[in-house]
């Protein structure tokens, strides 16, 4: 995936490993057994620890299987998948998760790389400010949750006081508690975006800016013309990552809402199906699905990744 | 120069925003654990007397305690099993030439973007027939499931960039085996490792869908679960300034750790992902 990404030279390394296995195959046997016993173990341990329970969901997601009766467990094949697209359930809580995602990712990237600008440009408070942003990001998420949640409650909060919003109800509503989970959402994961994204700005070298503002582009020019098409790798990495995981949104909605006002996302309703509702089956069905629709924006967003890595390259010659 | 000096006020200014943008939340949830009776619901930033009680309330608690304990607990065991079979595996890969080394990172990768969910819902079926479910060993296992992927790609991405011929440069210089090893290899490897059990850290104390899944008792609730079933178990009805007070209290460990190793962290978070 992102092992194709910029700078380092991969070829290099190639070539010195095919010269080693070429001059000494006793000694490389050798190597490729130490290898394996050094990795085989996290090998082992991550396989086993997801793998079993993905291949479980999978056989359980094709049976009728409520945990309170497990006398009344049947093979119904694909019949729970049917069950949930056909739902309008399932389809609208697939929006509100892509919503939640399209709106913080975008919102992120443009922060984000505000952040990143600051960050990189600063000579003043450079300490003060990256140990500030990584507040956000190494807090619990429940903890961001609850002071969210908290601050826009009509009861304990000051968001309404500072916007005179009066006892305005952010939970009652559905879109305005949408609003505020992304709100929690996006002051959570920005700082992990906007180091992503510095580091892509710390590789565009100095000279290129310079150059630049020789020839005379203003700010907006320079930022457009020469810092966003060199960091292009950076870009679609925090894009791919944060996405992922914006899509798994859980536990902000779980304290903010509890999936009251549609609110719900996908990892919810196979959470409540599960655990709540404990149809082992049909939550196990919602969980494969959350997992391929994972997969397949991966899946995009690295053939997208691939075609414009490769088109930036024919650029350049 | 003029023109600079502007600028760098322009910068100073962002800076300035963006403390404030990530440490206000912060500050309004520490706010809210020193109110107290009518403070919590006057909905201004400050308290008009700070007060400890919200605290003394949260450790009288057991139901805090407990979760306490269990999350430092779990979350230690884990980071460290993770960190280490990671170096091993990392040390692999960056130092050895075998088939599937690609493989290794490529597992890790993929395991770090699977909704945790997906795992959790048949874990919670399965943890029931074997009796592991509400038990520590019953979360430790889970959490190795993005705790490992995650400290193999960060110290993979690290040890990559460690120059390994000293180990030999050093032998040739008469150093033993050992001494090269400890005093030139060690030296060179700790800093990712420590990087990398600090984001795992992070990565298993933040947990909260395996922390509500796979429990149901105090038995192995950590603090993130424990907060959300606060709400119905405590004797008031809205123990809201307690859990501010809960939230702060497990949110210095991460203050800390921010604090002290910020360079580091950056680091982390960055060579894995650019790089890889």
């Amino acid at each position: 995936m992102s092992t194709t990404i910029p700078a380092a030279p991969p070829q290099k390394v190639a070539e010195a490993g095919k010269t080693t296995r070429f001059r000494l195959t006793d000694r490389a046997r050798k190597e490729r057994n130490l290898g394996w016993m050094l990795a085989g173990p996290a090998f082992f341990v991550m396989v086993a620890v997801t793998g079993y329970p993905i291949l479980n969901a999978l056989w359980l997601s094709m049976f009728d299987y409520r945990l309170t009766d497990p006398a009344g467990r049947d093979f119904i094949g694909l019949g729970n998948y049917l069950t949930i697209l056909t739902d309008g359930l399932f389809w609208r809580q697939f929006g509100v998760t892509s919503l939640i995602t399209v709106v913080t990712v975008s919102v992120e990237l443009v922060l984000g790389f505000g952040l990143a600008m600051v960050m990189h440009r600063a000579l003043y408070l450079r300490t003060a400010l990256r140990t500030a942003i990584l507040v956000p990001y190494g807090i619990i998420t429940v903890v961001s949750a609850y002071a969210w949640a908290y601050a826009f409650s009509n009861t304990y909060g000051f968001v309404n006081g500072i916007f005179g919003l009066g006892e305005f109800d952010w939970f009652g509503g559905t879109w305005s508690a949408l609003a505020a989970v992304c709100v929690a959402e996006i002051w959570k994961t920005t700082p992990f975006m906007s180091l992503l994204l510095l580091a892509g700005l710390a590789q565009i070298p100095d000279d290129y800016l310079e150059a630049a503002k020789v020839d005379g582009a203003t700010a907006w020019q320079r930022v457009k013309r020469v810092i966003l098409p060199n960091m292009k790798a950076a870009i679609m990495v925090a894009l791919l990552f944060r996405t992922l995981d914006a899509f798994r949104v859980f536990d902000t909605v779980f304290i903010m809402t509890a999936g009251s006002q549609n609110t719900e996302t996908l990892s919810f309703l196979a959470y409540r199906q599960t655990i709540s509702r404990v149809m082992v089956g049909l939550g196990s069905a919602v969980s494969v699905i959350l997992a391929i629709l994972v997969v397949l924006i991966a899946v995009m967003f690295v053939k997208v990744f691939k075609t414009d890595l490769s088109q930036q390259r024919g650029d350049r010659k | 120069m003029k023109v600079s000096r502007r600028n760098q006020i322009f910068w100073i200014v962002g800076a300035i925003l963006i403390i404030a943008y990530a440490v206000i939340p912060v500050l309004w949830i520490v706010s809210l654990s020193f109110k107290e009776g009518d403070d919590i619901t006057n909905k201004s930033f400050l308290p008009t007397v700070w007060s400890w009680e919200n605290y003394r309330t949260v450790f009288a608690s057991d139901l805090f305690t407990t979760a306490l304990r269990n999350s430092v607990g779990m979350a230690l065991i884990a980071t460290t099993i993770s960190v280490i079979l990671a170096t091993l595996a990392a040390y692999a890969i960056s130092r050895l030439d075998f088939p599937g080394k690609r493989l290794v990172l490529g597992v890790a990768l993929a395991i770090t973007v699977f909704p945790v969910i997906a795992i959790a819902t048949p874990l919670f079926n399965l943890w029931r027939t074997i009796g592991l479910y509400d038990t520590w060993l019953g979360l430790i296992i889970p959490y190795l499931s993005y705790s490992l992927p995650l400290a193999v790609y960060v110290l993979a991405a690290f040890f990559r960039e460690i120059p390994w011929e000293m180990e030999q440069a050093a032998q040739v210089d008469g150093a033993t085996a050992w001494q090269a090893f400890r005093r030139v290899i060690v030296p060179l490897a700790t800093p990712g490792v420590f990087t990398a059990a600090i984001l795992t850290f992070f990565a298993v104390w933040n947990d909260f869908v395996f922390g509500i899944t796979l429990t149901s008792s105090e038995a192995a609730r950590p603090v993130p679960a424990a907060l959300a079933f606060f709400q119905g178990a405590s004797q008031f009805s809205q123990p809201t300034a307690p859990i501010a007070a809960a939230a702060v209290v497990v949110t210095i460990p991460v203050v800390i750790l921010v604090l002290l190793f910020q360079r580091k962290i950056v680091a982390g978070l960055t060579n894995g992902a650019v790089k890889g």
